[in-house]
């Protein structure tokens, strides 16, 4: 082999080091500088108080509750809907061209940027509907959002069930719905609850739909119907107006901290899950 | 067996429903997007809208004109794209053919939690660390601006761009790849002349993808950007399609707020566009 290839070659590797050093490097540093910034400002009061003004005191507890309240309302509408919409695909859909359509609009969906559904949930939900800025209107902004990923894995897992276990129902004389109900989504068990898992990750993370749809409230309601109609902040919102228009960092950074915690307990239950519907 | 027969047909017209609703979503979103950003466009004239190089929303004599934003954007997203791309396949390069099983195992699920990592705190970072360090290396009084940009939006689209790339690699099938191998070529420039190029199609659905990201990214870039509307420099604060909708929707009103809804329309327009592209790069690459 000439020098000239054995350079080249020695010189692509060596860059292939440096970018996954570079890569491997920066999200260790990251990691580790929100840590270490973050975890020491964590403490009692914050997670336990909410913030007041008058007391010149920082906590996040109405947040923590938002930000659950408002996993929880997308959830529970997004998770039957999309579910629906994935078994409506893969078990009822007989024309191809419409699958096609659908799965275009799906990925379309994807593709939107999250300060557009912002846009669209403030001007049809907040101001069409009147719901004004709420837990609820950023609930359904949300929907919309997270809607393409659970079909997406709904649909993955349907496409895993083999197709014998549906000729076997449909033999034994049993109608198309008692056989989606009683065979096919028992074994999907494990791709719906994925798809949640990710979607919550979305959730958690997101801020620019929901600064203008759900708002930056930051008092403490506790009763959930009550909670709906109030603006309420979620964590990564108020990292964001704490760090730009408060200028309080450490508070920034203890959120940020959460949220990375959050993160990973999100990618590892979802690896979990891999886990586990692979064995089956 | 009637009730059975209701039940069924009931079962049906709820999913055929729901089946419609992404659908449906779109076409809400495109036609509420539409609608909202034409009235603004109408009144300035969309060429002093797309190409008037002033935006002074505020001013006594208000003029809205957003050539910087799109300039800002596209200089940020191809920056990102810059940076991003060699990195990204060259990562993709070594966890598909290079690692060893341990090392990807370890590798992989930390790209996946740089993905997972919310923009806000990306933002955060860029605005404690990164901001502080690009004033301090290149003697500024601020460090915000397209660099700043630049780096965070890199970070953010590495994820999508390896992980696409990895997966198009990794289905490159190994007969070509054993073809060059026993013509007597290394084993890098077996991957840089065969499987690569196999697998392009693949590789550019995630640089399209990421492209998307990129353009579309808001709460990370505004924290960033510094937020001036000045035209695209490396090294002086500027503005954004995202962050001018961000940061004046708080407190616009009227024309100013019309204005804001036509600025989303162009990122939408941008958004489909490369929507589309990425959806032509996916059906040739499942072609194949």
């Amino acid at each position: 082999m000439s020098t000239k290839r054995k350079v080249t070659d020695g010189l692509i590797k060596a860059c292939i080091f440096v970018s996954v050093t570079i890569v491997v490097g920066l999200l260790i540093a990251i990691i580790g500088y929100i840590f270490y910034r973050g975890l020491p400002n964590i403490t009692w009061n914050l997670l336990t108080t909410q913030r007041s003004v008058l007391q010149d005191n920082i906590g996040i507890l109405p947040n923590l509750i938002y930000t659950l309240y408002i996993i929880i309302t997308s959830l529970v509408i997004a998770l039957p809907v999309g579910v629906c919409a994935a078994i409506y695909l893969t078990e009822y859909a007989t024309n191809a061209k419409v699958v096609r359509v659908i799965e275009f609009a799906t990925e379309t969906l994807t593709g939107i940027p999250s300060i557009i559904f912002g846009l669209v949930g403030y001007l049809f939900f907040c101001q069409k509907l009147h719901l004004g800025s709420s837990v609820l209107a950023g609930s359904l902004t949300l929907v919309v959002m997270i809607l393409p990923t659970i079909v997406r894995t709904t649909q993955e897992a349907l496409k895993t069930v083999p197709e014998s276990y549906r000729e076997g129902a449909i033999g034994l004389g049993a109608t198309r719905w008692y056989m989606i109900r009683t065979v096919v989504l028992p074994c999907t068990g494990d791709g719906i609850v994925s798809g949640a898992i990710l979607a919550i990750g979305r959730i958690v993370g997101e801020s620019a739909a929901l600064i203008f749809t759900a708002g930056m409230g930051y008092s403490l309601v506790t009763n959930y119907f009550q909670a709906l109609g109030t603006s309420g902040g979620t964590l990564s919102v108020m990292l964001y107006h704490y760090v730009n228009d408060e200028a309080e960092y450490d508070t920034g950074f203890a959120i940020a901290a959460i949220l990375m915690i959050l993160v990973l307990i999100i990618n590892f239950a979802a690896k979990l899950v891999k886990r586990k519907s692979r064995k089956v | 067996m009637n009730r059975k027969y209701l039940t069924e047909h009931v079962m049906h017209v709820i999913f055929l429903v729901c089946g419609f609703v992404t659908i449906g979503c779109v076409l809400a979103i495109s036609l509420y997007m539409i609608i909202s950003g034409i009235p603004a466009i109408k009144e300035i004239g969309l060429i002093n809208f797309l190409f008037g190089t002033k935006w002074a929303s505020t001013a006594a004599d208000p003029s809205y004109g957003i050539l910087a934003f799109i300039l800002s954007s596209i200089c940020g997203t191809l920056g990102a794209c810059v940076l991003g791309i060699p990195l990204g396949i060259l990562m993709a390069v070594f966890l598909s053919k290079m690692a060893k099983n341990k090392v990807a195992g370890i590798v992989r699920p930390a790209v996946e939690l740089l993905a997972g990592i919310p923009s806000v705190v990306y933002g955060l970072i860029g605005m404690i660390v990164l901001v502080p360090f690009i004033r301090k290396v290149f003697h500024l009084t601020n460090g915000t601006g397209l660099l700043a940009v630049i780096i965070v939006l890199t970070v953010m689209i590495l994820p999508s761009i390896i992980s696409l790339a990895e997966t198009a690699l990794s289905s490159v099938p190994p007969e070509y790849e054993e073809a060059s191998l026993a013509l007597g070529a290394t084993k890098m420039e077996t991957v840089f002349k065969v499987s690569i190029p196999a697998a392009k199609s693949g590789i550019a659905a995630g640089v399209v993808l990421g492209v998307g990201r990129a353009i579309g990214e808001a709460m990370a870039v505004m924290m960033v950007a510094g937020n001036v509307p000045n035209m695209p420099s490396l090294f002086n604060s500027v503005t954004l399609l995202t962050t001018a909708i961000a940061k004046e929707m708080s407190y616009a009103s009227g024309l100013q707020r019309q204005a804001l809804y036509s600025i989303g329309l162009v990122l939408f327009v941008f958004i489909m566009i490369i929507n589309l592209v990425l959806n032509v790069a996916l059906k040739r690459g499942n072609k194949k």
